[in-house]
């Protein structure tokens, strides 16, 4: 099988409102909640986002109509630890969230967000403040982020971003969704298998 | 310089470099379960792709099992619907299954290591982040989302970017009263809740080489709440023996050359890290979380922190008091609990049982304590019932229930209510885990859980234990 063509799932710019959650460590139970997993689709998620949260958090950003039109979530540290469910970036991409800035996520929420083109970028705390500001000042605020240029403009200012390498390359080449990569040399991939001892029964 | 166990895994499951920079890497295990694996075969069907490795992969039911009434179909329509799919897409693609039917079903993470699917050398992925409990036979083990199920079922092969590694070495030996489940608690305190990210962590010392599969297990299990994302401990006689006579393990020669095998994949002693922690065995005491992330405990003789505390990150904990309803300097001892729960992948094996029947026997529950036990696998409670644990449990005042997640998460009718607190052996308090939205869990091991459960509050396992 050969790489199915990608050239139409480029991901580098990503223009629009941000959305300011403050808080470290938010974790995949309070993105999506368990209950709302029992499902065999992902449909319907983005509604559920954040759900307890807001129910229990007056003024939860989430919940704010000022906010509703937002594609670039703002958040602080550790964001999506805990449980490895893709639902939670996939509650967060139904909900219209397309690139996430923060100061750090959680390596399988990383992944998980990258495997469905969800662009995640970390930035220095005072710049993830300024951000997070500017937002907050006026939700209306535009903001553009850019993966090749690894940078985001706001209020009149560009500020750096990072990603790691190989999640960068798969948003610009549009091989985030990496099956067709994976089974493009798979002679080389029976070849690691039949080396391995305990395949061979050892 | 010698080379680590991740990386000699790491080394012999590489297929490639990819275009983008990350590593091809072969998974010789793949586990899945009905929680995460649907939507990932949807999409193997929607682009007519099979599974490329029917035979590594394998199947069972854990999250959404009833623990009481297990007949089909299920009272929860969106349980049974979760159920028929599996069971559907192991039939049409071929893969294994521990069907409920059979006496192989338990939690994912408690029948690999059971049957000898789990073995050292090997990698391991799961749609589940707690597939870092494999790590304990010295395999690479980690958790991995849906699309990326849909990769490992299409390719056998994920697109990964390697880790750096931290050694976390126990001196010492662990006093009476105190288990892995204290350790790895103290641990994760220590390093922080994201202190793990980018590493993986190889638990090693003294303290850790003393102790038994099961524990090696509970402490790997929790690597991933450090924010680590495998957690290994490297094979040893121990290992070798647990796997002996397991169903998928080799058997007779083949079993001495794969003991061979597994030996020289452990770390070399001049192995270089990229990190190194040291802790001291004995001074922890049994722990238990006042907050909302497995990083806030203390220990049970300690007080529940303060926003004001040195060091203290005042806004989480401030957070964490405000949710759990606590007073900052409050002693964590003598905190009410309502319900007790013995289970999880983190602590419900046969030793984890034997442990907290310890504590209960001859011992009633208090009065206003709901208390289950749930044995991880079919298999634990068939060897816990042999020794007549249940009826420990049952004449304590404990339920006892089919194998499954259950009051982990609660996707089954097993939950908290309101603001119930709950003494629970399983791994995370983050706010809503065990099902209500207010509802508050209190992290520890088995033993402390059947002591809480007994005492009605939180108090210290050792004042218990004869
Ligand atoms: S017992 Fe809990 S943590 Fe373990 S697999 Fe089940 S739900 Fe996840």
């Amino acid at each position: 099988m050969s790489t199915t063509d990608s050239s139409d799932r480029r991901i580098d710019r990503v223009a629009g409102t941000a959305l300011p959650l403050r808080g470290n460590n938010i974790d995949t139970d309070r993105i999506i909640p368990a209950r709302f997993l029992k499902a065999i689709t992902f449909d319907g998620l983005g509604e559920h986002a954040f759900e307890d949260d807001r129910q229990s958090m007056r003024n939860h950003p989430f919940a704010n109509p000022a906010y509703a039109r937002a594609s670039i979530l703002v958040v602080n540290e550790n964001f999506g630890s805990g449980s490895s469910r893709e639902h939670a970036p996939q509650a967060l991409k139904r909900r219209g969230i397309d690139a996430c800035v923060g100061e750090s996520f959680s390596e399988i929420f990383l992944g998980n967000a990258t495997t469905i083109g969800l662009a995640c970028a970390t930035a220095a705390a005072p710049d993830v403040e300024f951000l997070m500001a500017a937002a907050e000042r006026d939700p209306e605020t535009p903001m553009v982020l850019s993966v090749d240029a690894q940078s985001i403009q706001a209020a009149g200012r560009t500020l750096a971003l990072d990603m790691p390498v190989g999640v960068r390359e798969s948003l610009l080449t549009g091989q985030w969704d990496a099956t067709g990569l994976l089974l493009d040399d798979f002679d080389a991939v029976r070849r690691v298998a039949a080396g391995l001892p305990y395949a061979a029964g050892f | 310089m010698g080379k680590t166990l991740l990386r000699k895994i790491w080394d012999l499951h590489t297929v490639r470099r990819l275009p983008t920079g990350q590593t091809q890497l072969f998974i010789g295990l793949h586990l899945i379960h009905e929680v995460t694996s649907p939507q990932a075969f949807d999409m193997l069907r929607r682009r007519g792709v099979h599974v490329a490795f029917p035979e590594r992969t394998y199947a069972t039911v854990d999250h959404i099992v009833p623990t009481l009434d297990q007949r089909r179909p299920f009272a929860d329509e969106l349980a049974e619907q979760m159920m028929a799919a599996l069971e559907t897409n192991c039939r049409e693609f071929g893969i294994r299954f521990s069907d409920l039917g059979t006496d192989r079903q338990g939690i994912v993470h408690v029948i690999g290591p059971e049957l000898g699917l789990t073995q050292p050398g090997m990698t391991i992925a799961c749609g589940d982040s707690h597939t870092s409990t494999h790590g304990a036979f010295g395999a690479v083990a980690f958790g991995i989302g849906t699309s990326q199920v849909r990769d490992v079922l299409a390719s056998q092969c994920l697109a990964i970017d390697p880790l750096k590694v931290r050694r976390i070495a126990v001196a010492s030996a662990l006093g009476p009263g105190v288990y892995a489940k204290d350790v790895i608690l103290e641990i994760i305190a220590r390093l922080g809740v994201r202190g793990g990210v980018g590493y993986a962590y190889e638990y090693g010392g003294p303290a850790v080489e003393r102790m038994s599969m099961d524990e090696r297990m509970t402490m790997c299990n929790m690597s991933i709440e450090g924010g680590a994302r495998i957690g290994y401990v490297n094979p040893d006689e121990t290992t070798f023996e647990y796997l002996a006579g397991r169903p998928f393990a080799p058997a007779g020669a083949a079993f001495d050359r794969a003991r061979a095998w597994w030996r020289s994949m452990a770390s070399d002693p001049d192995a270089a890290y990229d990190d190194v922690v040291e802790l001291d065995g004995s001074a922890i005491e049994p722990r238990v979380t006042w907050g909302i992330n497995p990083g806030q405990s203390v220990g049970v003789s300690e007080r529940i922190p303060a926003p004001s505390d040195a060091g203290a990150d005042g806004g989480a904990v401030g957070e964490a008091l405000e949710f759990m309803d606590f007073t900052a300097g409050a002693p964590i001892a003598g905190t009410r609990v309502d319900v007790a729960f013995v289970g999880s992948c983190t602590n419900a094996r046969l030793s984890d049982l034997r442990e907290a029947a310890r504590v209960v026997s001859g011992q009633r529950v208090a009065g206003h304590v709901r208390a289950l036990v749930v044995p991880g696998s079919k298999d634990v409670r068939r060897a816990a019932e042999e020794e007549g644990l249940h009826e420990i449990f049952q004449a304590a005042g404990f339920e006892w229930r089919g194998a499954g997640c259950s009051m982990c998460l609660a996707m089954n009718p097993d939950r908290l209510h309101g603001r119930e607190v709950c003494a629970s052996s399983s791994n995370r308090n983050f706010k809503g885990r065990q099902g209500s939205p207010t509802g508050r869990t209190l992290l520890m091991s088995p033993a402390m859980v059947a002591a809480a459960a007994v005492a009605g509050e939180v108090t210290d396992v050792r004042g218990m234990l004869g």
